[in-house]
């Protein structure tokens, strides 16, 4: 049995880990909420990008934009987006488990895909394994503004207009609430999957004409899908970061509570060992 | 006078929600002004000033990067990239911002994106011009 004295020294340890994963879990808790009204506010935003996407490309016909029209796909871009930092559960695993399912499904050579990582995990992993990101960006700060992602969604953006790919995955975890997110998988370009909104789409005048206003439009209403998944993203990945350290907390608790039986049991062996002893002492005496 | 409400939306959550009587912008095509009752309409935006009078002729400036502008029969919304009411704006940030771009432009060095730097100090110079009132 191991003494008193290593057991203290596990309960101390322990319950030192535990306060330190108690305050990250409250830390990911304050930054989730914040996380959580940054996505809100984005949505009106969405929604009404959205709404004149649609009532543009769907109302009227004759209206082509390259960014609206699949080309034969002979190279497809996945966008990754994962967090920077560990300590988040299956937050990163399950994402990029599905992505790279998914890749050695569809593709046979390393030829027919390229990866854009958003977070510092995703590109490791992907480096790991012999697959460089083309694009990546690291160190995002927990509350991204539109301008802190705007280079590399413009990048993205742009390298399907040039042909880089022709089209373009999206992978990132969607936040249900704080305790479930799913791995979401988007098709961000060609725009064939334009959602209308329904209701009534109002015929606009056009100034100065119909595509040079999709030549404005559609980059930025992509660059938003890609702001807004980023958003979601960053809402699971505190939310995940809070779930996984409570469960880490929790365990401390589990831990402590049997080191603490253990260290009561063997202290009080050591009494009645050393009561024996004497009693055992006192009886050779006589 | 007639008014209409007015939206200014960015990715980073709405920055303008009031009634005005007149909006002024400066669109690809030439500056607008909109006034209640105006036809739909849809119109991409220049880096440049908002200008949003409400009765009174009083009227406030809105610097926009990056955007367009949507008008229906009752409202009119402003879908920008970034958008900054002037008493909002950083001006020493932008000065800096306006100091970096004129740097980089005369550096005439090869491997400096020139049309990244030109609408940074586009925008720049934008916010500088909005925050001291200049149209």
């Amino acid at each position: 049995m191991a003494s008193l004295r290593d057991i203290q020294t596990r309960i101390t340890s322990t319950k030192k880990t535990s306060q330190i994963t108690k305050a990250m879990q409250m830390v990911s808790a304050s930054k989730l909420s914040r996380a959580e009204s940054n996505a809100k506010s984005f949505v009106p935003y969405m929604d009404k990008i959205q709404e004149v996407v649609a009532s543009i490309a769907l109302g009227s016909k004759d209206v082509t934009h390259p960014m609206l029209v699949s080309r034969p796909v002979k190279k497809t871009g996945y966008l990754v987006i994962t967090s920077d930092r560990g300590l988040a559960g299956a937050y990163n695993s399950s994402i990029l488990r599905s992505v790279y399912k998914q890749i050695q499904e569809r593709h046979t050579s390393k030829d027919e895909y390229v990866v854009i990582a958003l977070g510092r995990v995703g590109r490791d992993f992907f480096r790991m394994r012999g697959i460089e990101a083309i694009e990546s960006v690291t160190g995002l700060p927990d509350q991204p503004s539109f301008a802190d992602v705007k280079e590399i969604v413009r990048k993205t953006v742009d390298l399907f207009s040039e042909g880089a790919y022709d089209e373009l995955y999206m992978y990132y975890s969607h936040f249900v609430n704080a305790i479930q997110q799913d791995v979401t998988m988007k098709k961000v370009l060609p725009l064939t999957e334009i959602e209308s909104s329904g209701g009534r789409l109002s015929s606009y005048e056009f100034e100065p004409s119909a595509e040079e206003i999709l030549e404005v439009l559609l980059p930025q209403y992509a660059e938003s899908l890609i702001y807004g998944a980023l958003l979601d993203g960053k809402a699971s990945e505190h939310a995940a970061r809070m779930t996984a350290m409570q469960n880490a907390t929790d365990n401390a608790k589990e831990l402590i509570r049997n080191l603490t039986l253990q260290y009561n049991r063997a202290r009080q062996a050591a009494i009645t060992q050393e009561i024996t002893e004497i009693v055992g002492g006192a009886a050779a005496l006589e | 006078m007639k008014t209409f409400n007015v939206n200014i939306v960015t990715p980073d959550g709405p920055v303008v929600d009031t009634n005005v009587e007149l909006v002024s912008a400066k669109a690809q095509s030439g500056e607008l002004g909109i006034m209640a009752g105006h036809v739909p309409m849809v119109a991409p935006l220049q880096i440049g000033v908002v200008r949003l009078v409400t009765g009174g002729k009083q009227s406030e400036l809105v610097a926009i990067s990056g955007g367009f502008l949507e008008v229906r029969p009752d409202q009119v919304t402003i879908l920008a990239q970034a958008a900054e009411k002037a008493e909002n704006i950083d001006v020493s940030r932008a000065k800096e911002a306006q100091q970096r771009a004129e740097q980089l432009l005369q550096s005439k060095q090869e491997n400096v994106d020139f049309k990244r730097a030109e609408l940074a100090l586009k925008r720049a110079i934008n916010r500088v011009n909005v925050y001291e009132g200049k149209l």
